[in-house]
């Protein structure tokens, strides 16, 4: 049996083709004992497999019936053209047919819980992400019915204070950071031209507690427990004496689980980034989408390490009675926003660094040309990251710290506004020196421009100390960060939905709803929170789930709320967009957009192995260099899963190592994990009885399973 | 031109306008104090600021999006190495106005930072702040023991002079605000924070706890009365005698009630027996215009609601529901309302 | 470098030591955020040393002898630690066997001297801030030898069957990196518990 098919896409040797067909017969065989799929199926492949050795387009044709998809338009043209010498031909079709078997995803139930493929579980985190933007969602149109009026009785105290607390985590903690990470998961190996991503298992890891996470802190709301101290959760409000039932700990052990899942993700980026870039890609050929999401985990991992630390001190002063954060036993609660903020404010360029990948990845599309100070953009990128860690303190200006501190605060906040503006500079510049081309993700890439820098304007605002003494803990701030987070943040990712919608499925969104969809979400969103503004100034602090008529905020607040619904409404025509576009979109091709990224250089959705040919690159826009066609990578083997491994700076192929199965024991390890960090919320045996079967889990998912290297 | 780049540009005006045109007792744009007049000075300069950066990138923004449009292209643009070069003379030029913009700005926040410094004085009232979930305390701190003043959510100040806030809490965080005066400062629990208010002109100024407290953080107002000094020294001296005493049968027995129900356990009222200090000190409950920190009015109907119920006007509030009869709860606030 | 055209990868080998691994790098992100975890755990007891006028707030200081017997232990175990890294390196499956079981002892030895080093502490974690603090000190490091000791096991098995060749050398390294960084991040660690609260006295 062969190991490493050696398909030179120019001269094809037949007796590799026929043994690569005749392993494959082999295999099918084995397979078709299966009781999954029927006879008939096994019939027309077998029948197909035979016309395949009369020539190649037969096989090309059973390679798109394998995969369920006829729409693998640019396979067909090239199969049945096969124009240039190094296209289509029998070797393509042969290749197709090892790597989908080698690549295939283990069907049912358990397939689906064991599946290592990052695009489905990046997918999957999209989805997840966007459920949770649903209910985060409708907790804020809640709110909003509430504070449409003064001295309105819709909700409760008690239950307005849960509503914000939830609104706020789990639009922090389970979507913006969460569907950010998923567009890293989804995207990255793609557009670095990677078969597969780093640690494909610690990725499905991380996707299983993200939901744990979710689930904890969604399931404790329906039973009341819903979390009610805030986003941040200061101490001492959320210590035992003052936050007595579980609700404080579900909050700690949420976020617990999505900062696992969050750092996971975050190594298997950085990783992926660094060692499995395609051939070519030396650093300064790095797409700047892929550079957002190195720079952003890189913060992932030094930012999130101190809200873990936080939130444990916070379980076990409410758990085992240690003292942290009680100043009567030497404890301290600024120690909390320290840690917390530590954490708290790169956590906000967590979420808006990759969007400005997304920006980035889509301007020079539509203004038809090379991004304009592509190696400036990275600089900011880079030097926002650094920042990032010296400025916490600016959301403690209140809390009565140093005045020379403060102003050193004050600069290093503002001087962020340098590096974002050198972006700004750089997307305008570019869109100016192109011929823009207008469809729905340029459009939202517009909106983005100018809400952004209305958020980043009031940034600077809020880092002049005497300023924020004023507007702190009020709408103004709650209006800068709506602006920043959406503007910022969701536009970029809306855009980037109607940018990769069609690589993902194969079908485009609509354009006509599209358009819709931009101008309700720009002016529902100004409708909705540009009057947040003006209440702050007015004095309308936050988190009050009521105020007097007497304070004039009543019409203003009446604005925001119709905002708020008619913004709620734009999502809506966003989802009808995806249902009649999965059903009746324009069929995508590969590149629709003519775009110059290398996951544009497979088919739309790609096959599970991402590249039939993984790209060669030659340069900072490989597609528009090359006409579609990048030169690519031969002598992979075809019967187990291989991943390139090239070197950091210039991507010189080092190695081709194995790429992990697919595996049941992540998602076990994911369970046995939650039971024991939930269980560790009412005692703290729960770590110790918990611990055997994490290592238990832990041990069988890294055991080699006689892989075919131990075979040798 | 575009909807949108109107939309901003009315958007901007829309500040400028809403600025100067709203006020309110409440408002960090109605100033009555030298910080709170120096912070909203140093506002309308960074508004400026932002304007001018607003409008500049949204009208390069969309100049650059239409003047050469297209609706669809499948080519890419080969670069023009003088156009290039002129961009990156343009943007470099733009970042060093930036960082010079907010070099300025960083300097310009630093010494309006100090405003408060250069009023400190020896002329200084020193009032103790102490914040309670969910109301606050005041106590004047006097060598003389007997003019210790304490009274509770409303705090009378003189004109002219600063005011020296001693911020305490015994409980959560909370943060002291009364936007037309100054700025805001934290209570924090195991910390002494200090904050320096001023009033230039008489008037009453509402403030609110600005930093989530928990349950009852929307009710946690106060008021700053500034009055000229005269008038403050008669509030002063009135505040240190002890409660009247009750004229005529209803506020005599509702006096007993007060004292008999349980009322005594929490409240102190100088002059009788009830000295407790677990809630608001009530000796001179009815010259305040607010009760149990805005969340009722100082009214007959304000104050019968609020003993007969206070978990339905403030939920969750400290204060428990003492149960009492109809004709006592009338004779209990005949008598609180004479505690002017 | 510009590769001219298509790219044969079919001579390249499938595993690699050190940093042309991706195991390796996994790991050292990995060393990356438990390292920032204990900087901001020792910056949160430097924090409340600071704060307090007293440090320890009202107990001595630990006793001295567990931690230096710990100390001492991790700072030798990196001679077998060295020595085993040049025998994975050179594909020696005895000697990396012979080293796997020693490097284990050494994590056992240094996890029984981690039990009385608690004991020694002279503080409970709920007397004080200071209490907490130390414990948690402490007990993140443990919860680091605990975790490694585990890996050391479990590789150590492997290198015992048939999966012992190969690839499984690369990861033998990566170990003695891991073991690297868990001493190296114990040395600031032991002089803040041990030290720090002598400095003030
Ligand atoms: C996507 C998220 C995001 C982003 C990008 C930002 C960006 C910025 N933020 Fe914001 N911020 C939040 C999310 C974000 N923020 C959140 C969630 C909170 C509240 C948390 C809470 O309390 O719940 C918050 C709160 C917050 C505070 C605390 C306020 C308070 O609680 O009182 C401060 C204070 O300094 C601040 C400052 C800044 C600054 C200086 C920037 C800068 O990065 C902005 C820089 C950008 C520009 C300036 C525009 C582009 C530049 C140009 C066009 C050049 C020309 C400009 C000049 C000449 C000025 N933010
Ligand atoms: C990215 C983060 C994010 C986003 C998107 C939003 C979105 C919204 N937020 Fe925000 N908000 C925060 C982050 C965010 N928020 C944070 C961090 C706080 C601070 C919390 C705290 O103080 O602790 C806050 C606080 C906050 C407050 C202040 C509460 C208070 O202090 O009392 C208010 C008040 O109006 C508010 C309103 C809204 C509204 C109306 C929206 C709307 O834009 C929401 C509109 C969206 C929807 C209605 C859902 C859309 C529907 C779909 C996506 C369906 C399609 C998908 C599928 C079918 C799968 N939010
Ligand atoms: C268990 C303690 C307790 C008891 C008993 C109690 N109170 Fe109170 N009272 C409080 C507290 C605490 C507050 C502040 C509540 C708040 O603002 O949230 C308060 C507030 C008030 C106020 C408003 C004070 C102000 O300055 O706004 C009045 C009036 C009052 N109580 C009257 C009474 C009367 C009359 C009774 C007896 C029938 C009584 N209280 C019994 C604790 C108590
Ligand atoms: Cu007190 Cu909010
Ligand atoms: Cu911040």
């Amino acid at each position: 049996m062969t190991r490493r098919l050696q398909p030179d896409r120019r001269t094809l040797d037949p007796a590799a083709f026929s043994r690569a067909l005749a392993s494959g017969l082999a295999r099918l065989r084995v397979k078709a004992a299966g009781p999954t799929t029927g006879p008939g199926f096994w019939a027309l492949l077998a029948a197909a497999l035979g016309l395949a050795a009369f020539g190649g387009l037969a096989a090309r044709a059973l390679w798109a019936a394998r995969a369920g998809r006829v729409e693998r338009r640019e396979e067909w043209r090239r199969l049945s053209l096969s124009k240039e010498p190094d296209d289509g031909g029998p070797g393509d079709a042969a290749l197709a047919l090892a790597l989908g078997r080698t690549w295939a995803r283990r069907p049912g139930l358990i397939g689906a819980l064991s599946t290592v493929d990052h695009k489905v579980i990046g997918l999957r985190l999209v989805l997840i992400a966007f459920s949770f933007l649903l209910l985060g969602g409708c907790a804020a149109l809640v709110m909003r019915l509430q504070l449409a009026g003064p001295s309105q009785n819709i909700v409760g105290a008690d239950f307005y204070n849960q509503l914000f607390t939830m609104h706020g985590t789990t639009m922090m903690f389970l979507f913006a950071v969460p569907v950010m990470e998923a567009a890293a998961v989804l995207l990255v190996p793609l557009v670095v031209g990677a078969r597969a991503i780093a640690f494909p298992r610690l990725v499905a890891f991380a996707q299983w507690m993200l939901v744990a996470g979710g689930v904890l802190l969604w399931g404790g709301f329906a039973l009341n427990l819903g979390a009610d101290v805030g986003w941040f959760s200061y101490v001492p409000l959320a210590s035992l004496n003052y936050s007595p039932t579980k609700r404080a700990d579900l909050w700690a052990q949420t976020v617990t689980f999505t900062e696992l899942s969050a750092l996971a993700i975050s190594v298997s980026t950085i990783v992926t980034i660094f060692k499995q870039r395609a051939p070519g890609m030396s650093l300064d050929r790095v797409p700047l989408f892929a550079w957002a999401q190195l720079v952003t985990s890189f913060m992932t991992v030094f930012a999130m390490p101190g809200v873990m630390l936080a939130s444990t001190y916070l379980i076990l002063d409410r758990l085992v009675g240690t003292q942290f954060f009680n100043p009567a036993a030497g404890g301290d609660a600024l120690l909390w926003q320290h840690l917390f903020w530590w954490f708290g404010h790169p956590e906000v360029y967590i979420i808006f660094v990759p969007a400005t990948g997304f920006v980035s990845a889509i301007v020079p599309v539509f203004a038809r040309r090379p991004m304009f100070g592509h190696t400036a953009i990275v600089l900011s990128l880079v030097s926002i990251a650094i920042l990032a860690f010296g400025l916490w303190v600016h959301h403690m200006f209140a809390t009565g710290l140093p005045r020379l501190g403060e102003s050193f605060f004050t600069a290093s906040s503002m001087a962020i506004a340098i590096p974002s503006g050198i972006q700004i500079f750089c997307w305008i510049a570019t869109i100016w020196l192109g011929r823009p081309v207008f469809r729905t993700p340029f459009l939202f890439v517009l909106g983005f421009i100018i809400l952004f820098v209305m958020g980043g304007l009031t940034g600077v605002m809020v880092a002049s100390v005497p300023l924020d003494l004023q507007v702190h803990d009020t709408y103004f701030v709650v209006a800068h960060f709506h602006y920043v987070l959406i503007g910022g943040a969701v536009f970029p990712l809306l855009a980037a939905v109607y940018y990769w919608f069609p690589k993902v499925t194969g079908r485009m969104l609509s354009e006509r709803i599209g358009r819709w969809h931009f101008w309700t979400a720009f002016i529902g969103f100004n409708v909705a929170f540009f009057p947040m503004h003006l209440l702050g100034l007015q004095g309308m602090t936050r988190r009050i789930y009521t105020y007097p008529a007497e304070l004039g905020w009543g019409p203003l607040n009446l604005l925001s709320s119709c905002g708020a619904f008619l913004f709620a409404g734009s999502f809506a025509l966003m989802a009808w967009n995806v249902v009649v576009s999965l059903r009746s979109g324009e069929q995508a091709g590969p590149n629709p957009w003519d775009a110059d990224g290398l996951e544009w250089a497979t088919s739309s959705p790609p096959p599970p192995y991402n590249f039939l040919w993984p790209p060669v690159v030659q340069g900072r826009e490989p597609l528009w260099a090359s006409a579609g066609r990048p030169p690519a990578v031969t002598g992979h083997r075809t019967d187990m899963r291989e991943v390139l491994i090239t070197s950091i700076a210039d991507a010189v192929p080092e190695t081709r190592e194995p790429s992990p199965d697919e595996s049941i024991w992540p998602f076990v390890a994911a369970v046995v994990t939650t039971i024991l960090l939930t269980g560790s919320i009412f005692t703290p045996w729960a770590v110790v009885w918990g611990a055997p079967p994490v290592a238990v889990a832990l041990i069988a998912w890294f055991w080699p399973k006689g892989d075919k290297e131990d075979e040798q | 031109m575009s909807p949108r780049g109107g939309a901003t540009a009315t958007a901007v005006c829309a500040v400028a306008l809403a600025l100067t045109g709203c006020s309110g007792i409440q408002s960090s744009t109605d100033p009555h104090g030298p910080v709170a007049g120096a912070i909203y000075g140093l506002f309308i300069v960074f508004m400026i600021v932002a304007a001018i950066v607003q409008g500049g990138v949204t009208i390069a923004l969309l100049l650059g999006a239409l003047r050469r449009r297209r609706l669809d292209a499948r080519s890419v643009l080969e670069l023009d190495p003088a156009s290039e070069r002129r961009a990156t003379l343009v943007v470099s030029a733009l970042v060093g106005l930036t960082a010079a913009t907010i070099a300025g700005l960083t300097l310009l926040s630093f010494f309006v930072g100090r405003t408060d410094a250069r009023l400190a004085g020896s002329q200084e009232l020193v009032v103790r702040v102490t914040a309670h979930q969910w109301w606050w305390e005041f106590t004047f701190e006097d060598p003389a023991p007997d003019r210790q003043l304490t009274t509770a959510n409303e705090l009378h100040i003189p004109v002219g002079r600063p005011v020296r806030l001693k911020l305490l809490s015994p409980d959560v965080i909370h943060s002291f605000w009364v936007p037309a005066l100054s700025g805001k400062k934290d209570l924090i629990p195991g910390r002494l924070n200090e904050i320096l208010v001023q009033a230039d002109k008489a008037g009453v100024f509402r403030g609110q706890c600005a930093e989530y407290c928990g349950l009852q953080h929307a009710n946690m107002a106060l008021k700053i009365v500034a009055e000229p000094p005269a008038q403050f020294d008669r509030w002063f001296a009135a505040q240190l005698t002890p409660a009247a005493e009750p004229r005529g049968a209803q506020a005599t027995r509702g006096r007993e009630v007060f004292l008999s129900s349980g009322c005594a356990l929490c409240h102190r009222i100088r002059g009788t027996s009830a000295a407790a200090v677990f809630g608001p000190d009530l000796t001179h409950l009815a010259s305040r215009s607010m009760l149990a920190a805005g969340a009722a009015p100082m009214t007959p109907g304000g104050l019968g609601g609020w003993i007969a119920d206070p978990q339905t006007v403030k939920p969750g509030s400290k204060m428990p529901r003492v149960p009492l009869s109809g004709p006592e709860l009338v004779a209990l606030v005949a008598y609180l309302e004479e505690l002017k | 470098m510009t590769p001219a055209g298509n790219v044969d990868v079919s001579k390249l080998p499938d595993w690699a030591h050190g940093p042309k691994s991706v195991t390796w790098w996994g790991t050292l992100a990995f060393c990356a955020i438990e390292g920032t975890g204990f900087a901001l755990a020792a910056g949160g007891y430097l924090f409340l040393g600071f704060l307090n006028q007293s440090w320890p707030i009202s107990s001595p200081p630990p006793d001295l002898i567990w931690g230096a017997l710990t100390t001492v232990t991790l700072l030798a175990s990196l001679i077998p630690n060295a020595w085993l890294n040049r025998a994975a390196h050179a594909e020696d499956l005895r000697r990396v066997r012979l080293g796997m079981v020693i490097m284990s002892l050494a994590g056992v030895i240094a996890l029984v001297l981690r039990v009385f080093e608690f004991g020694a502490l002279n503080v409970k974690w709920n007397q004080d801030a200071y209490g907490s603090t130390v414990w948690v000190l402490l007990g993140l490091h443990a919860t680091h030898l605990v975790t490694d000791l585990g890996d050391t096991l479990v590789l150590a098995a492997l290198m015992f069957t048939r999966h012992g060749h190969g690839r499984r050398f690369s990861d033998v390294t990566d170990n003695c990196f891991y073991w690297n960084f868990v001493v190296a991040a114990w040395l600031p660690l032991y002089a803040l518990i041990y030290w720090a609260p002598r400095l003030g006295a």
